[in-house]
């Protein structure tokens, strides 16, 4: 079992009066102890994201006594991210969202080193960024980076400590630990680009990447500790079902073809990820997709040339915003695409975009040839036409 | 045949996490799942009809791909879970 323990020349850390009062609670378990504290304190920990999954996951990390903690993450601190992103406040909004974990980290446990990685990870910069730590938590929120940090992490010899959501739903299991499967061994190719919706699109709610990330400090200070295997997450899927707060598990076993862990891997260098899951493909192909800006169908219906604005939301959003289009959500559309007239101009939107490109291919192969695509949606609208919209 | 749907699907399954289909295998059981809710198809199937790389179907506890493939027999009770790659955020 990889115990993460203390590499030899390093100095013999020890527990202060304050610490020991501190972690009393954990020094009076004989699962932690004096000994697993010790460890706790010499570990060093990679966070990938300070944002959904990386919040509880930061803070319980830093609560528990973990020597060092990493961080990467180049965004800033949005409104939106307070549903659910507790390492930020109101008043972190517009500020990095490293610099804003950094000081709720040191108020909980002012004792943390706190390594901040204000970059993109990258094919250039993880392997030098990962060998700095013991084990890497993956809360990433896209495929490339997922992949990236999968293949990093196998390639360094570090215990990927993974969790995935959406909506209500999540994934968790720890992979890349020598014989034990690895993120590929489960999903050896990304899903093209826009077929799986992303927080934005489907969103989430907020508990669920707390419920998620503190499973993911769970089983990293259960690595630490060295705890039994058979009690890890090794080898199995935890998937989470917050609705119906149910927990499955499936079985996970290592490829023994896989192109990264296995018997004869194929990949001993990290790859260009952007292009692995086709996203450089995607973009150069929206530029087929039929696109009218929100300031050219303001023209058109100002001017009443008869467009019919065809809505592919879901009623409650139509609810909070809309531009009096005819709602069809797109699931629905095949069934009710007969309440489309092909001879009219049609302009089809969502919120942001991506849901109406869907709902123009399908049209475009059922033999519609008047069909446009509302670039931005109607976050686009509120942005540029009438910004008394409420943006959601 | 009991399969659950995972939430990313579920718009294209009338809304439903399980569906209950008939079926003696696990290909049997995916047909009628995507012939009954034809806009699964092409989340699950490539153009030439092979399972998508990501998308991983389990027989119970168990990855088909480490028992028969589409060909693993389904007796009465079991339940299928598709079991797509998720990773949340990036707008």
């Amino acid at each position: 079992m990889p115990a993460v323990t203390q590499k030899p020349g390093t100095e013999a850390v020890a527990l202060s009066n304050e610490e020991v009062q501190r972690y009393s609670r954990h020094l009076i378990m004989p699962e932690v102890g004096m000994e697993g504290q010790l460890k706790l304190k010499a570990a060093k920990v990679l966070c990938i994201g300070a944002g959904g999954l990386g919040s509880p996951l930061a803070m319980y990390l830093a609560a528990a006594g973990v020597g060092t903690l990493g961080l990467v993450d180049f965004d800033v601190v949005d409104f939106t991210n307070l549903q659910r992103q507790i390492l930020h406040s109101t008043a972190d909004v517009g500020r990095k969202k490293l610099d804003s974990a950094a000081e709720t980290l040191a108020g909980i446990n002012p004792q943390v080193e706190v390594r901040k990685f204000e970059t993109k990870l990258t094919s250039a910069n993880a392997l030098e960024i990962f060998r700095q730590f013991d084990i890497v938590a993956d809360g990433t929120d896209n495929f490339p980076t997922r992949y990236l940090v999968n293949d990093a992490c196998v390639l360094t010899g570090k215990p990927n400590v993974y969790g995935s959501i959406f909506r209500f739903e999540g994934q968790a299991s720890v992979f890349a630990v020598k014989d034990g499967p690895c993120y590929r061994c489960l999903y050896p190719e990304p899903p093209p680009p826009g077929l799986v919706p992303s927080c934005a699109e489907g969103g989430v709610l907020g508990i669920l990447p707390g419920l998620v990330g503190v499973i993911q400090a769970t089983e990293t200070i259960k690595l630490i500790l060295g705890a039994g295997r058979e009690q890890s997450l090794i080898g199995r899927l935890l998937m989470v079902d917050a609705m119906g707060m149910k927990f499955r598990e499936l079985k996970l076993r290592k490829n023994p073809e896989c192109p990264v862990c296995g018997k004869n891997p194929s990949i001993h260098e990290l790859i260009d990820y952007q292009e692995f899951c086709g996203v450089r493909a995607e973009e150069a192909s929206t530029t087929q997709m039929p696109a009218i800006e929100v300031e050219e169908l303001k023209r058109k219906l100002d001017a009443g040339e008869g467009v019919f604005v065809l809505d592919v939301r879901e009623p409650h959003e139509y609810q909070i915003c809309n531009l009096e289009g005819h709602l069809i959500p797109l699931g629905d559309l095949p069934k009710r695409v007969h309440e489309l007239d092909s001879s009219r101009e049609i302009v089809a939107h969502c919120r942001s975009g991506k849901r109406s490109a869907e709902a123009v291919e399908f049209l475009q192969k059922a033999g519609f040839r008047k069909v446009w695509n509302l670039t931005g949606g109607i976050l686009a609208w509120a942005d540029r036409i009438d910004p008394k919209m409420p943006k959601y | 045949m009991k399969i659950h749907i995972p939430t990313p699907l579920r718009l294209y399954a009338d809304k439903k996490d399980t569906v209950e289909v008939p079926g003696k295998t696990v290909a049997e059981g995916l047909a009628n799942l995507t012939a009954h809710y034809s806009d699964l198809r092409r989340h699950l199937y490539t153009d030439e009809g092979k399972l998508r790389a990501f998308v991983n179907i389990y027989l119970n506890d168990e990855d088909i791909r480490y028992l028969q493939q589409e060909n693993t027999p389904v007796k009465e009770g079991d339940s299928l879970s598709i079991v797509p790659s998720i990773a949340g955020g990036e707008a």
